[in-house]
């Protein structure tokens, strides 16, 4: 079953409606709290970073019965060394995004942590795409 | 119906009807019923007669709703001619609460925790946010901690227990549900329950008439400027040390756990979460205005703060030991929105249920009997409910000739009730004066 969100950036008032939308999907499909939680927290990550960094986003869901799968597609700078943007505590956000509460520099490692896998690509210059698969099962990756 | 915060109602046969394990007993549709469809139960006043001894505990917002030329000694002068012969504030041992706060919140290190004052919110938390069950405070809160101290100290007294009737003036219907079936304990403290808008009437009717001052009833002076503003928004957050935050009406509250079960607000400390807009001076079994009464209680806590012997003060006299009855057991999650236990069905479900949302308006008239467009399609795949139920879906059905008009018109009054549809001037804003 898919879903299929879409994100402005720029929009703080609106970042985790997303992860509100989903979490509720997740209670009726009676997933377990914690890894509903989990999944939540990421895909709250991942639309504070569209909303925080980048110009559009789509988030796309998709549950199947064993796995939940989270592709969250920007329009943006995308990341020119992924690698240090993995680190904790590294950030590019602005003052003004910080002083929001946001920016902590904790987004993509809490995504990392929050999920089974998760994989990154991103062209500088035109955008981002985060895959991320969370098993509904624990233990069953 | 449409009022509701868990969707817990739907009109059948012409009457609302509560769907129970989704209720939380916050009273909203009590409030917002036009017809007054919905009533709060209560224990008749004739059972309290079966008891020698006659305890009222009462909330210090019974007070708070007369107006201010009335005394409080007239009030107690009143209950004591409705029958009582011991009245008690409920809030007499919230110095208690307070140490069993400090002491969980020392113990325990989910944060923000949660205030389990009141009812309404710790259902709302099993059904609608299991995931926050384990924050809320297990503590007991003041009526069961004044009720337990009162029953121990009578029968100290020499009473027997079977004796002592003790009961409880409830301005909400969550208090009601709280007594009737208690969450986290076995059975609960008092004997029964009593409307706080029947003693009012009751009251009221007594001083108006002139009477002798008879006996003063059975009381003690344990009350506190503390206890009097405890039922009041912010009544519990003024004492914390942490950050902590005082939120009252239940949208506000649900708008709230919300976030926080999507952990975008970490750091608090405490939360004070009340169901009614300006807590329990907003139950709706207040009669009078809850600004008003907020107004009084802050006055009459003035008075009270100006006393010498307003501290902070323990109960040393042994009869209420809050490791043994200041804690609550376990609180579990009672969640109300799974569409299956098995995951796969819940799938298929949910996959039918967005496919009958491609169809459904979307407007939410309630004219299905269900609040809403969504709970409808949830009722539909559920098999509660059927597609024909929605009006909007009759016309489509109609029109490709897989309904007959007559079939509708009873669809609809199997809802709505026989002769719905007939003309009712019996209901606000509707005369007729042609006839």
């Amino acid at each position: 079953m898919q879903f299929r969100h879409k994100i402005s950036g720029g929009d703080f008032a609106r970042a985790g409606n997303i992860a509100s939308e989903v979490k509720k999907i997740l209670r009726q499909l009676n997933i377990d709290h914690s890894v509903s939680k989990r999944i939540v927290i990421a895909l709250y990550e991942g639309e504070v970073n569209v909303v925080a960094h980048a110009y559009s986003g789509v988030i796309d869901v998709d549950i199947d019965e064993i796995k939940i799968e989270t592709t969250i597609t920007d329009k943006g700078p995308g990341i020119a060394d992924i690698e240090k943007a993995m680190e904790e505590g590294y950030s590019t956000a602005t003052p003004q995004v910080r002083e929001m509460g946001f920016g902590a520099g904790m987004g993509l490692a809490n995504m990392k942590k929050n999920s089974d896998s998760m994989k990154i690509s991103s062209v500088p210059g035109e955008g981002t795409t985060v895959h991320l698969v969370t098993y509904i099962k624990p233990n069953a990756g | 119906m449409t009022v509701c915060p868990t969707q817990a109602i739907r009109v059948r046969m012409g009457k609302a009807t509560i769907i129970a394990n989704r209720c939380v007993d916050c009273g909203e549709c009590y409030k917002a019923c036009p017809v007054s469809a919905i009533v709060v139960e209560q224990d008749d006043l004739e059972m309290i007669f079966k008891f020698p001894v006659r305890v009222i505990l009462i909330p210090s917002v019974l007070i708070g709703q007369f107006p201010k030329k009335i005394m409080t000694s007239s009030i107690y002068n009143a209950l004591k001619e409705i029958g009582f012969t011991h009245i008690y504030e409920v809030e007499n041992t919230v110095d208690m609460v307070l140490e069993a706060y400090r002491q969980y919140m020392h113990e325990h290190k989910e944060r923000p925790m949660i205030s389990s004052y009141c009812p309404a919110i710790i259902r709302l938390i099993q059904v609608k946010y299991p995931s926050l069950v384990d924050n809320i405070m297990k503590v007991n809160p003041p009526i069961d901690m004044s009720a337990m101290y009162y029953r121990e100290k009578l029968k100290a007294s020499g009473i027997a227990e079977e004796q002592i009737g003790l009961f409880y003036a409830t301005p909400c219907a969550a208090k009601i549900a709280a007594v009737k079936s208690p969450v986290g304990e076995t059975e609960s403290a008092v004997n029964g329950v009593i409307n706080i808008n029947f003693l009012y009437n009751r009251i009221l009717k007594f001083l108006q008439r002139k009477y002798t001052e008879s006996e003063p009833p059975e009381t003690d002076d344990l009350l506190s400027s503390r206890g009097i503003l405890w039922s009041l928004t912010r009544g519990e957050v003024i004492h914390s040390n942490g950050r902590a935050l005082a939120i009252d009406g239940i949208k506000n509250v649900n708008e709230f756990l919300e976030n926080i079960e999507n952990e975008k607000l970490d750091q608090i400390d405490f939360l004070e979460l009340r169901a009614c807009d300006e807590s329990c001076a907003g139950g709706i079994l207040i009669s009078g205005n809850r600004f008003l009464t907020v107004e009084r209680l802050k006055n009459r806590a003035e008075e009270y703060q100006a006393r010498e012997d307003d501290k902070e003060r323990k109960l040393t006299d042994g009869f209420l030991d809050i490791n043994e009855h200041g804690f609550l057991g376990d609180i579990s999650p009672r969640p109300m929105s799974k569409l299956d236990e098995d995951f796969t069905a819940a799938l298929k479900k949910m996959e039918r249920q967005r496919r009958i949302m491609c169809f459904l308006p979307g407007f939410d008239c309630a004219g299905c009997g269900a609040p809403d467009c969504q709970t409808l399609s949830e009722d539909i795949v559920q098999g509660n409910a059927q597609i024909s139920h929605c009006i909007f879906m009759q016309h489509q059905m109609i029109k490709q000739n897989v309904l007959s008009q007559n079939q509708a018109v009873r669809i609809t009054e199997n809802i709505w009730g026989e002769g719905r549809l007939e003309k009712n001037c019996n209901k606000l804003g509707a005369e007729d004066e042609n006839n």
